[in-house]
C-alpha cells in the first residue's frame, strides 16, 4: 500500500499517510472478520462454499464417471445404501445409465458460473446506471427510475422466462435474462447510496480540488457505497442460482444433456414415484449450495451494516 | 388521505404506460415474422398472409399500432389466443381465480405460522427456539420450491397416499362455477365429500408456495419486533408493571407490523413468480400454469396479454399495499 493510494476517500482529502492509511485498512480487514466470524453460521456457509469452489474446479480429477456417460445395463440403480445398488454408483444412476454423483459434481461448475456471470453483469451495469441516476438526478434520474419501475412491475421468472423465449432457450440466453432481471436492485441501492453520500463535505473537498464528474462519481462517491452492494450481491448470487435452475427446470434455461442441476431435475420429474434418487439430489445439492451463500450474505450484513452491528 | 392516495395513483400511470410497451414490443422483438409466428407451424398463403398482417395491423406504422393496441386495451381488448380463439382476457378471467385462491391461501398459512413464530423468536431473542426457527426460516428462504413440491408429492402422495398428486378437486365430483374458489363452491354444491377433496388438492400447493413468504414475513417480523422491543416506549410499558403479554401484544406488535405489512406487499410479485412453478408442478390450472403453457406453444398473443394483466395486478396490489401502510403509519402521508 502507498501514499498515493486514492481509491481510500481519506487519501482523495489528503489527510493521511501511507503508513495510517496500511494499517487502518489492516484493521478495518480485522474488524470485518471479527464481525463476520461472531455469526457461526456464516462461517459455516463460507466453509461450505469453498467446498463447492473446490469440487467444481476440480470435477474432472472427483467425479467417478463422466457426466454424460451412458452405462447400459444400469438404468435407474438405487444409490448404494439401497437394495440393488451398485458402490461404482454410489448415488445411483438415472434413467439412461448415467452417474448421478458425477452429474452433480459437473453441476456444481455451472451453478457457480451462472452465479458468477449473472452477479457480475448486474452489478456492473446496475453500478453504472444507478451511479449516472443517483448523481445526475433530474431528468436522466426520473426516466432511469421509471424504467426500473416497470422491469420491477412483473414477477421476475415470468420475465426471464418471457425473455429467454425471445432469445431462445439455453444457458446464455438465461443468464442474461436472470442478468436484466435483477439489475434494477442494484440500480436503486447504488442511486440511494449516492444521493446520501453526494452532499457531504469530502465530496466537495474533492469537487473544490478539481476533480471532474467521472473522478467524482468512481473513485469519490463509489467506494463508500459498497458496503449495501455487496451484501445484495451475496444475495443475487443465490437467487441467480435459484432462478437458473427454475428456468432449467421449466425447461428453458440449460438443455439436457447438460448436467445442471434444474435441468437434472426436469428429466428426473417423470420417475418420481419410481426413483426417488434421481428427484432428491439434484434439488439437494441446489438447496445446500443456496444455503451456504445466504448464510454467507447473513454474515456479510452483520459485519457491514454498521446499524445492526450496534444493536 | 384521498390525496395521498390519487398522488400514488397518478405515479402508476407512467408505469402502466411502460409495461404496456414492453407487452406490445414483445411480440416484435421476438425473431422472426409476428404473422408466422401467430400462423405457428402450418405456414400460411401469400393471400392470406397478407390479408392477416393488414387484419394485425403490422403494415402500419408502428405508433399507429402501438395507438390501436392501447385503444383495444381500453376497450378491454387484450387479443385473442392463437390457439383457442377464445379472448384472452376471457382466459385469464376463467383462471385467475383458481391463482387466486392459492395465491391467498398461501399469504394465510405464511402470515398465521411466521408472524407469531417471527414475534416467538424475537422475545426468546438468543434461546434454541429462536436459532431453531431462523435456521428454519433460513432453509425456507433458500429452497428450490420446484423441488420442494417434488418431495412433498414423493412423500404425501407416493408414500403415505394421503394427498392426490395434481388438479384442483377429484374427477368424480363436477359442479358449475359460482364464485371460481373451489372451496366455496364445492361447499355451495352439497355434493358430499367434495369440499374434503378440494381441500387435500389444495393442501400440498399451498405448502409449496406459502414457503418463502413465510421464512420472509418470520425473518422480517423477528427483526422489527427486536428493534421495537428496545425502544422507550416499551420499556416504560413494562415499568408501568403491564403484564408481558399486553406489552408485547399491544404496544410492540402494532408497531413491528408496520414494515411487515410492506414486506406482506411485497410478497405478492414472489407469490406469482411461485405460483408459475407450483401450478405447473400440481397441475393447477392458474395463469401460472397459463403462461408457462403458452410460452411453450408459442401463444404469443396469451403471453402478450397475460404479462400485461399480471403486471397491472402487481401494480395495483402495491398501489393497495402503500395505502395501507399510509393508513396504519400515518407519518409517511405527507
Amino acid at each position: 500500500m502507498t501514499s498515493t493510494n486514492t481509491k481510500d476517500p481519506n487519501a482523495a482529502v489528503g489527510l493521511e499517510g501511507g503508513t495510517v492509511i496500511a494499517v487502518s485498512r489492516r484493521a478495518r480487514l480485522a474488524e470485518f472478520w471479527y464481525y463476520f466470524s461472531q455469526n457461526r453460521g456464516a462461517v459455516i456457509g463460507l466453509y461450505v462454499f469453498i467446498a463447492i469452489v473446490l469440487i467444481a474446479i476440480f470435477a474432472p480429477v472427483l467425479a467417478p464417471h463422466s457426466p454424460t456417460m451412458q452405462n447400459r445395463g444400469f438404468f435407474l440403480l438405487p444409490p448404494v445404501w439401497e437394495e440393488g445398488g451398485n458402490w461404482s454408483f454410489i448415488l445411483g444412476t438415472d434413467a439412461v445409465g448415467r452417474d448421478v454423483l458425477s452429474r452433480l459434481i459437473y453441476g456444481a461448475r455451472f451453478s457457480l458460473f451462472i452465479g458468477v456471470v449473472v452477479v457480475s453483469v448486474a452489478v456492473s451495469v446496475g453500478i453504472l446506471i444507478g451511479l449516472i441516476a443517483g448523481y445526475f438526478r433530474g431528468a436522466v434520474d426520473t426516466v432511469i427510475m421509471r424504467v426500473m419501475d416497470i422491469i420491477l412491475a412483473f414477477p421476475s421468472l415470468l420475465l426471464a422466462l418471457v425473455l429467454v423465449a425471445i432469445l431462445g432457450p439455453g444457458l446464455v440466453n438465461a443468464m442474461i435474462a436472470i442478468a436484466l432481471v435483477q439489475q434494477p436492485h442494484y440500480v436503486r441501492l447504488t442511486r440511494a447510496a449516492v444521493m446520501s453520500e453526494k452532499g457531504r463535505d469530502y465530496v466537495t473537498a474533492a469537487r473544490v480540488a478539481g476533480a471532474g464528474n467521472i473522478r467524482l462519481m468512481f473513485k469519490t462517491i463509489l467506494p463508500n457505497c459498497t458496503a449495501p452492494l455487496i451484501v445484495q450481491a451475496a444475495l443475487s448470487f443465490s437467487a441467480a442460482i435459484l432462478d437458473a435452475a427454475a428456468l432449467g427446470f421449466l425447461g428453458m434455461g440449460a438443455q439436457p444433456p447438460t448436467p445442471e442441476w434444474g435441468t437434472m431435475l426436469a428429466e428426473a420429474r417423470e420417475f418420481i414415484l419410481r426413483a426417488w434418487w434421481v428427484v432428491t439430489f439434484p434439488g439437494l445439492a441446489i438447496l445446500i449450495t443456496v444455503l451456504a451463500i445466504n448464510l454467507m450474505g447473513d454474515g456479510l450484513r452483520d459485519a457491514l451494516d454498521p446499524k445492526l452491528k450496534r444493536s | 388521505m384521498l390525496r395521498f392516495f390519487l398522488s400514488r395513483l397518478a405515479l402508476l400511470i407512467p408505469t402502466f404506460i411502460g409495461v404496456s410497451i414492453v407487452a406490445f414490443a414483445f411480440i416484435r422483438l421476438l425473431p422472426g415474422d409476428p404473422i408466422m409466428l401467430l400462423a405457428g407451424e402450418r405456414g400460411m398463403s401469400e393471400e392470406r398472409y397478407q390479408q392477416l398482417q393488414s387484419l394485425y395491423g403490422f403494415d402500419q406504422p408502428l405508433f399507429v399500432q402501438y395507438f390501436h393496441y392501447m385503444t383495444d386495451l381500453l376497450q378491454g381488448d387484450f387479443g385473442t389466443s392463437i390457439v383457442t380463439k377464445r379472448p384472452v382476457l376471457q382466459e385469464f378471467l376463467t383462471l385467475f381465480p383458481a391463482t387466486l385462491e392459492l395465491s391467498l391461501s398461501a399469504i394465510i398459512l405464511a402470515i398465521a405460522i411466521g408472524v407469531p413464530v417471527g414475534v416467538i423468536a424475537a422475545v426468546k431473542r438468543g434461546s434454541w427456539l429462536d436459532q431453531t426457527v431462523m435456521g428454519a426460516a433460513l432453509v425456507g428462504y433458500s429452497m428450490p420450491i420446484f423441488w420442494w413440491g417434488l418431495l412433498l408429492i414423493i412423500l404425501f402422495s407416493g408414500i403415505l397416499g394421503w394427498t392426490p398428486v395434481s388438479g384442483r378437486i377429484s374427477l368424480l365430483y363436477f359442479f358449475p362455477p359460482v364464485t371460481g374458489f373451489m372451496l366455496i363452491d364445492s361447499l355451495l354444491s352439497g355434493q358430499p365429500g367434495a369440499f374434503k377433496s378440494a381441500v387435500s388438492h389444495l393442501i400440498l400447493p399451498t405448502i409449496v408456495l406459502a414457503t418463502i413468504p413465510l421464512a420472509v414475513i418470520a425473518r422480517q417480523t423477528r427483526s422489527a419486533m427486536l428493534e421495537v422491543l428496545g425502544e422507550d416506549y416499551v420499556r416504560t410499558a413494562r415499568s408501568k408493571g403491564l403484564p408481558p403479554r399486553r406489552v408485547i401484544g399491544l404496544h410492540a406488535l402494532r408497531n413491528a407490523l408496520i414494515p411487515v405489512v410492506t414486506t406482506i406487499g411485497l410478497q405478492v410479485g414472489v407469490l406469482l413468480a411461485g405460483a408459475i412453478l407450483t401450478e405447473t408442478i400440481f397441475s393447477w390450472p392458474g395463469i401460472g400454469k397459463w403462461m408457462v403453457d403458452s410460452v411453450f406453444k408459442r401463444d404469443y398473443a396469451v403471453v402478450q396479454g397475460g404479462l400485461l394483466l399480471i403486471a397491472a395486478i402487481i401494480m395495483i396490489v402495491n398501489l393497495i399495499v402503500d395505502v395501507l401502510y399510509g393508513l396504519i403509519n400515518p407519518r409517511i402521508r405527507h
